[in-house]
């Protein structure tokens, strides 16, 4: 093996590569808030007693589920403004980022609040709770309950995903170093660090995750 | 020099179709055989092999494809290996495959009871015995929803190989959009061929799913 590792060229910018992991978790925060609304509107949408509404709905999550992040993206960004509607890199990876994960969130949710069985609120009236405690403790946090290790678990896939949406251009870890191995021709060196960055987040992320589900989640041990 | 969007457009989106399906299908059935050692290392007995199994899927699992791409595309030269776009995408999708279905399968081999473990062992089988003819037959029939559900994310997974420069059905869209100036058509038409090919794939999967949990 004759090449020489270099990580030391790298070190000029080490704030630069913290700057995209922040700008990676924004991304992944904001995609992750408008997709909890985009899927659970996709999710009443699709139980709705009108069938046009119904159709759309699941239209819209097959076809987001069936084609890949890239194209969805690409289609955004550089097809879109052929119709007049043009967005900046930022604006059209968030509406994809969001939109791709509200497809997936969707059917996530309609999991968890289809596993609330009507008995169950019935045996709350009959217990005498108030409609709000039968609402907090029979239905929000059984549901939630379900669907929280999904929830979280895509999380992660989002935070990954926001790699593809260098391709066009949105500044992100990614592209960030795509540009720094622009400019030191370190190519090996730029990806293990952006890599390591990614799995640093990742494990960061589904840690706090695992701590919140034992801590708020679990069923007490009695 | 725009070009004008006409059939032979489409016809050079859809020869970009076969690349995708071939990468795909190279990806599954490498991956698939990575992935069965992966599955095993997973669940053995020994707790070193455990912990590589577990760390090798917690890395492809916990960062980006497109990274892991890159790592083998730039990677490889560092071995002293060049490496055409093709040989590195190849390497580095049955890499990614095989962390993910080793994942899949772990899950199906420990869905099947000890008592049938027990069994075969009390019977006098040795471990490739009763790994070949007891649980993986079992294990993998628990596993073929979750493993075509995968299929769908490998193929999509696929598109991603178009940043390296390998010319497959997204690569192809998007020569297209930048010779004809209708990027419209050729993401969409590159959306619609990804459809066609994942959609049935999802249903047969969801199919599957149904049918075990139908009858357990």
């Amino acid at each position: 093996m004759t090449y020489k590792f270099d990580f030391s060229a790298l070190e000029p910018y080490w704030e630069t590569f913290l700057r995209g992991c922040w700008q990676t978790i924004c991304l992944a925060v904001v995609a992750v808030v408008l997709r909890l609304i985009i899927g659970i509107a996709a999710m009443l949408a699709k139980r709705s007693a009108v069938k046009a509404v119904r159709v759309g709905a699941t239209s819209y999550i097959e076809i987001v589920r069936n084609t890949p992040f890239l194209v969805q993206v690409m289609f955004i960004f550089f097809g879109l403004p052929t119709i007049g509607i043009s967005l900046s890199p930022w604006t059209a990876a968030i509406l994809a980022l969001s939109l791709n994960c509200g497809a997936f969130a969707a059917e996530i949710i309609r999991g968890g609040v289809e596993a609330i069985s009507r008995g169950q609120i019935e045996a709350g009236t009959a217990l005498g709770l108030k409609p709000f405690q039968i609402f907090r403790f029979i239905v929000l946090k059984p549901a939630l309950r379900i669907i929280f290790p999904a929830l979280s678990g895509q999380f992660i896939l989002a935070l990954l995903t926001t790699s593809i949406v260098s391709s066009i251009s949105a500044e992100e870890l990614a592209s960030i170093s795509q540009s720094i191995d622009a400019a030191t021709f370190r190519s090996f060196e730029v990806y293990v660090v952006a890599t390591l960055l990614y799995f640093g987040l990742s494990l960061i992320f589904s840690t706090a995750f695992k701590a919140i589900n034992r801590i708020y989640f679990s069923y007490p041990v009695r | 020099m725009i070009r004008l969007f006409g059939p032979n457009e489409v016809l050079f989106i859809l020869a970009g179709v076969q690349w995708t399906v071939v990468l795909s299908l190279i990806a599954f059935v490498g991956g698939g055989l990575v992935g069965l050692l992966v599955a095993l290392g997973r669940t053995s007995a020994l707790a070193p092999l455990r912990a590589i199994a577990a760390g090798y899927i917690d890395f492809f699992q916990g960062t980006p494809l497109l990274m892991q791409l890159f790592l083998v595309f730039y990677g490889m030269p560092v071995l002293g290996v060049r490496v055409s776009p093709w040989t590195a995408v190849t390497i580095g999708m049955t890499l990614h495959a095989s962390a993910f279905l080793g994942e899949i399968w772990r899950g199906g081999i420990q869905a099947v009871p000890r008592g049938q473990t027990e069994a075969a062992s009390a019977l006098g089988l040795r471990y490739a015995s009763r790994m070949r003819d007891i649980v993986l037959p079992q294990a993998l029939r628990l596993s073929i929803a979750p493993t075509v559900g995968f299929l769908v994310q490998l193929i999509k997974g696929t598109s991603l190989a178009s940043i390296v420069g390998f010319v497959e059905l997204s690569r192809s869209a998007q020569i297209v959009a930048s010779t004809t100036y209708k990027p419209l058509i050729a993401y969409g038409l590159a959306g619609l061929f990804y459809f066609v090919i994942c959609f049935p794939l999802s249903r047969f999967s969801l199919r599957l799913e149904q049918r075990f949990t139908a009858k357990t």
